[in-house]
């Protein structure tokens, strides 16, 4: 998997340097070359929020399987899915920071929150998640940070840092450590499911939205969230998973692709709720949203990028390769790379009906237009994002013992000291 | 105050002496015919109106606009007016007028529809703010803060009216050599001074139609009302039985935009 490994950096510093340009065109031009507007005001930075957000409580809610439920079968890859919970949530938290139209007063969000909003709500629930996954990561790798204390590198001396003085790894402390995990992955549990579903919520509650305004939109948020961060799991596992090649490393990532198998079919059902009673609405302005991702302009984002590439194929995979673990990783990458094609039909379409007959002429200019495509500037800073995420997951790799077995020195057979 | 009779007294003794003088060549004219013809102009009765609401408490008033979809001719001077009062850069419209073509081409006829802010006793963009930074005023006004607000443009989404818009910092003239004056000199949206530069609000903010707040403070009534060429807006205080707003509103062929939603608008049309 070094291969891999190497062109995962490849990708990153690529598109750290071409996605920078996005990043200069946003900081020194604010919104004007963007896409989002008046008319529809919330685009892909928004659509990536709302992705990365889920892929982050759907990680958490693996890591919970093996901290809260004990789940045997998963727990080598526990601290890997709190740490890609940890990276995807930052991430997340950047698109949508700069997507604000004043970003340096996103502090205003906690010292003046109005309670009667969602993303009033969404705000502190993300707080105590972040809160939450930190100190949960900390305690899953303590005992590691004091084995790798010993190391003589750059990941030695951090791990004695992290330690923060508790070089304690006995079999009692490292007890001790597990209950406390026990006990803030039960916590984390509701957490991710309460700002998830806040997520969810913010749309949900919009009634001047058809498209949003069902109480089943909070539901698909969280079950696409399990799915798109079980696929990611999955992936990152197969890829990145301790011991691989062992019989455990197999086992473990069969055992994610039945899980995600299992999700994706509940999504899709959800999805079928969805779309027919919606279609099959009597009000046709009900539908006109739905009808916009069918058969709209962008249609190939439904059929082709989220139909058939992110839901039939892999679902093809997991059902007749499900017991080689490369086609159920490659499932887990096609599923979870599509599922932006998900979150992007939930809030384009939303938006893009005009609430008033009329008004796509009525008075024409920039950003007053029911077309959204994003621009080359809004793609090229989702990706820099994106990157730095890849950056910072390659990074935290190689320096944090997320892969190494609980409390041993030893790195896994594939991870060589190249940094 | 001015009346159509001394007006045409004025005008045809002064102006039009020469036109009509042949006509009336030592005809008398008397003050009969022309005390028929004594009507005060809308925007004369309501300016007197709002003058009388300004002198109760912000409470008490409340604000609403009448607009007579039979005498809109789409003319969209409003809009333009509107523009022009408030500084507006491209991409940010508070009162378009709506066209909606009937029939099929070419037997057609066009209706015609003013969308203003509604100003909405229920404004399903209120709650949603997650700062505050948006609010009713005690006169009803949906107001926005704009040194609160943080851009995040969810009340944009919440309004079934598309009545707001985001303003993304641009210029009419920024590919032209010369940024125009008339795009930098300050508005004064909610009676303030706001100079549109660089980051600074209102760039970077959700606006909206506030009925003219910081004209209303000076006693002037809203921009789009008087530059309405067919005296088709009006504008007043409802809790005032003697206006000309209350009169019309409570009108039975009233009717308001997506009352279905319970939003309970306060601009009232005439259909």
């Amino acid at each position: 998997m070094k291969k891999f490994e190497r062109l995962l950096w490849l990708i990153a510093i690529v598109g750290f340097v071409v996605g920078a340009f996005g990043l200069y065109d946003r900081v020194a031009n604010g919104h004007i070359n963007v896409s989002y507007g008046s008319y529809v005001p919330w685009g892909l930075w928004v659509a990536a929020y709302i992705y990365l957000v889920g892929v982050s409580a759907g990680a958490f809610l693996i890591s919970a399987l093996v901290y809260a439920f004990g789940v045997q079968k998963l727990e080598k890859i526990g601290k890997l899915a709190l740490f890609t919970a940890i990276i995807t949530l930052g991430i997340s938290l950047f698109s949508i920071w700069l997507d604000l139209g004043h970003p340096e007063r996103a502090w205003r969000l906690a010292a003046h929150t109005n309670f009667s909003s969602m993303m009033g709500w969404m705000i502190w629930l993300y707080t105590a998640y972040f809160i939450l996954l930190v100190a949960e990561l900390w305690f899953a790798l303590h005992a590691d940070f004091v084995a790798w204390s010993a190391r003589k590198d750059f990941a030695g001396a951090l791990a004695r840092f992290l330690t923060f003085g508790k070089r304690d790894a006995s079999a009692e402390a490292q007890k001790r450590d597990k209950s406390v995990l026990r006990v803030l992955g039960s916590l984390g549990i509701p957490l991710a499911i309460a700002f998830h579903g806040s997520v969810g919520a913010l749309f949900g509650v919009i009634g001047a939205r058809p498209y949003w305004n069902t109480g089943l939109t909070p539901i698909m948020f969280l079950v696409g969230a399990l799915l798109s961060g079980g696929a990611l799991i999955t992936f990152i596992t197969f890829v990145f998973g301790p011991n691989q090649g062992s019989a455990e490393h197999k086992e473990t990532v069969i055992f994610l692709g039945q899980i995600v198998l299992a999700l994706l079919a509940l999504d899709t059902l959800l999805e079928w709720a969805e779309y027919s009673i919606g279609l099959y609405n009597s009000i046709p302005a009900h539908a006109a949203s739905m009808e916009l991702i069918l058969f709209g302009p962008y249609w190939w984002a439904f059929w082709v990028v989220h139909l058939a590439i992110g839901v039939v194929l892999p679902g093809l995979m997991l059902v007749f390769r499900g017991k080689t673990p490369a086609w159920v990783a490659t499932a887990g990458l096609l599923i979870a790379a599509t599922f932006i094609s998900v979150r992007l039909n939930i809030v384009i379409p939303g938006l893009a009906v005009p609430e008033l007959e009329g008004l796509s002429n009525a008075f024409t200019g920039p950003g007053l237009t029911f077309n959204y495509f994003p621009t080359l500037t809004e793609w090229l800073l989702q990706i820099w994002v994106v990157s730095v995420g890849l950056f910072a997951f390659l990074i935290g790799y190689r320096v944090l013992p997320v892969v190494s077995a609980q409390g041993k020195t030893n790195i896994p057979a594939n991870t060589h000291k190249e940094l | 105050m001015t009346n159509e009779a001394t007006l045409l007294d004025k005008y045809a003794s002064e102006v039009f002496a020469g036109l009509v003088s042949p006509a009336l060549n030592g005809v008398q004219i008397s003050a009969a015919p022309a005390s028929d013809l004594t009507k005060e102009d809308a925007l004369v009765r309501m300016t007197a109106e709002l003058k009388r609401a300004l002198e109760k408490p912000a409470s008490e008033r409340r604000w609403v606009m009448v607009i007579d979809l039979r005498k809109c001719v789409g003319c969209t001077a409003c809009t333009i007016a509107c523009v022009a009062e408030n500084k507006l850069p491209p991409g940010v419209v508070y009162r378009p007028v709506l066209m909606e073509e009937i029939g099929t081409y070419p037997n057609v006829s066009m209706k015609f529809l003013p969308r203003p802010c509604m100003q909405c006793d229920e404004p399903p963009c209120v709650p949603v703010c997650p700062v505050s930074a948006t609010f009713k005023r005690p006169d009803g006004i949906v107001a926005i803060n704009y040194d609160e607000c943080i851009g995040c443009r969810y009340c944009i989404t919440a309004c079934p009216y598309s009545a707001r818009t985001f303003d993304a910092g641009r210029f009419y003239t920024s590919d032209t050599p010369q940024l125009e004056s008339y795009e930098t000199l300050p508005n004064f949206e909610y009676s303030e001074s706001w100079v549109r530069s660089k980051g600074d609000s209102p760039i970077g903010n959700a606006r909206k139609c506030q009925f003219c707040a910081h004209r209303l403070d000076a006693g002037m009534l809203p921009a789009c009302v008087t530059t309405c060429i067919g005296r088709a807006t009006y504008f007043g205080d409802a809790n005032d039985p003697d206006s000309l707003v209350s009169e019309l509103s409570a009108s039975p062929n009233m009717m308001r935009l997506k009352e279905e939603m319970g939003t309970e608008p306060k601009v009232y049309y005439l259909v």
